[in-house]
């Protein structure tokens, strides 16, 4: 068995190291030895260099996902790209409807988004996702209204990793003429993305999701048919008067390459990944009481998520220190708030506290896998010895029958 | 979340884990706490005919501090008459263990614990003639 270095990166979903390829093609656009002209610069040679360098990194994003570079914006991260995406839509279409769709599991980009545009006399829908993650399209077409402008759905869940369907809620949002804007902060890089057949008016990704630096991200507006938006950043007019701000070249390019490589590589990838994640499940649910959370199938590979019945979320968290994961529970809050992902696919608490994503990369071999398995059994079998909970449930005791004291 | 050494040296050395006949007259059972709530604290102690907890015993569920505070306790009552392990309090727990202000409730169920221990073991019949001792404190929870 290979060398392996602990902590185990298993936290791929919140963010991802630079690839070295990518760290080396940034360091070019740095320093008074390399590229670091202002690409809004007309009248000298590093200006055209470095604007040079953005186009070729836009075309990079843009071959990734089936886009013209035109329609293509430089943004701060999926985060901006979303607000952007929500308000930016909103406020132009205003006229015309003034009700959104949503879902309760999207991103807090997202959700935020909506809560500040509810603030502004917006009305938003929120839909329930099914127990699996996925949105019921029946569900979805009773929400639409004749003032409905904006559905926003995310491709990659970032928690529990279901696929939803862009194809099909596209079908309805276009047949009405709805503006559809997807969070791919997940699934860029990772699913095949086609957005010269999707119908998806805007898509919002991110660099540090995929090897890329932190702090970059796009939006994908639409041309044909054309999507407007109001920008919400203003000043020096870059990205066509939509997001101004001296563009990061370095940032810029460091996505564009990402994109790239994550073109070139994501099949095999994608592969390796399924099957890695395929070992990992198959590891754990061999203990009890283990619960697989979202779709078991329309999954994107390299997320899984899943419950410990009858151990508590921090301490798993706690025996697992080895592991970099994150917890469907927010260990640092005194109100102990689980997961609201988990909560809206209508896991109780006790299983929505005791849920652990663990999200595989470029980087996570087999020895990792296999390791992984092995300290997460013995922290699940330790602290189920010392719960209370797995005794009464061992002894047949319905825990939904006890009468528990209330504190 | 930063974690005492004592907690961490509690969580990763349990001390008195386990679980004790709850039928038997000479012990004391208190379950505390919900699931819904993260945390759930069973504590079980083991009184002789002088009203002296010769053994205890707890299992946990709950986030470390959970697991500390009740592990601490169990070491804390043995040998002290039911009196005196139904006066310790919640501030002395979390003292010992330095708990953040987030993680004192852990503390509040350990002494919720031990007094629905010691009123179990009482209403079995067991040392009738102690009397309960009353605790101004206990209401925090
Ligand atoms: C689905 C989704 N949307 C948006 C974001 C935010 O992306 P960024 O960190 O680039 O702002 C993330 C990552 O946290 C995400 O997973």
């Amino acid at each position: 068995m290979s060398e392996i270095q602990l902590p185990i990166y298993l936290d791929y979903a919140a963010t991802t190291p630079v690839d070295d390829r990518v760290a080396e093609e940034m360091c070019r656009y740095l320093t008074r030895g390399g590229c670091y002209g202002n690409a809004a610069s007309r009248s000298h040679a590093l200006g055209w260099e470095a604007e040079r360098a953005v186009e070729r990194a836009r075309e990079q994003v843009a071959a990734l996902v089936g886009a013209d570079p035109r329609e293509i914006i430089w943004t701060s991260g999926a985060t901006e790209s979303d607000n952007l995406a929500l308000k930016g839509a909103a406020h132009f279409y205003q006229k015309k409807g003034r009700h959104i769709v949503t879902l309760k599991t999207e991103h807090k980009a997202v959700l935020d988004s909506c809560r500040q545009l509810e603030r502004e006399g917006f009305e938003v829908t929120y839909l329930e996702p099914e127990p699996d993650g996925l949105l019921d399209l029946d569900r979805l077409g009773a929400a639409l209204r004749d003032d409905t402008i904006l559905v926003s759905i995310m491709h990659v869940n970032n928690e529990i990793g279901v696929i939803q369907d862009l194809e099909a809620i596209g079908g309805l949002t276009r047949e009405r003429g709805i503006v559809f804007h997807v969070d791919a902060a997940q699934s860029a890089g990772k699913l095949p993305i086609d957005l010269g057949a999707l119908p998806v008016d805007l898509m919002s990704f991110s660099g540090h999701k995929i090897y890329g630096p932190k702090g970059i991200g796009a939006l994908y507006v639409r041309r044909k048919p054309r999507v407007r938006l109001e920008a919400q950043m203003h000043g020096g007019g870059h990205e066509r008067g939509l997001r101004s701000g001296t563009l990061p070249t370095h940032q810029i390019v460091g996505m564009g390459e990402a994109f790239r490589i994550a073109a070139e590589e994501m099949e095999a990838e994608a592969a390796r990944l399924q099957a890695l994640r395929e070992r990992l499940w198959s590891g754990l649910a061999q203990m009890e009481e283990v619960y697989l959370n979202g779709h078991p199938e329309r999954r994107v590979a390299g997320i899984l998520n899943c419950s410990f019945n009858f151990v508590e979320g921090e301490s798993l968290i706690m025996a697992l220190r080895d592991i970099a994961v994150s917890s469907g529970s927010a260990c640092t809050s005194a109100s102990l708030e689980p997961s609201y992902v988990l909560r809206a696919l209508g896991r109780d608490d006790e299983l929505a506290h005791s849920s652990i994503r663990f999200s595989l990369g470029r980087y996570t071999t087999e020895a990792e896998i296999d390791h992984t398995v092995e300290l997460v059994r013995a922290a699940v079998g330790r602290l189920r010895d010392l719960s209370p909970l797995w005794e009464m449930h061992q002894e047949g005791v319905d825990l939904k029958s006890v009468e528990w004291a209330a504190h | 979340m930063a974690y005492s050494d004592k907690v961490i040296d509690h969580y990763e050395n349990p001390r008195n884990v386990g679980s004790m006949d709850k039928a038997d007259h000479s012990v004391g059972t208190g379950m505390v706490g919900a699931p819904a709530c993260g945390d759930v604290m069973k504590l079980q102690i083991r009184v002789n005919d002088a009203g002296v907890i010769e053994d205890a015993k707890f299992k946990t569920y709950g986030c470390g501090s959970a697991i500390a505070s009740s592990s601490l306790l169990t070491e804390w009552v043995k040998g002290k008459t039911l009196e005196e392990a139904g006066s310790i309090k919640n501030t002395e727990i979390a003292e010992e263990l330095a708990l953040p202000p987030v993680k004192i409730h852990c503390s509040v169920l350990a002494e919720d614990a031990i007094k629905a221990a010691i009123d179990d073991y009482r209403k079995k019949g067991g040392g009738a003639a102690e009397v309960a001792p009353v605790d101004e404190d206990s209401g925090a929870a």
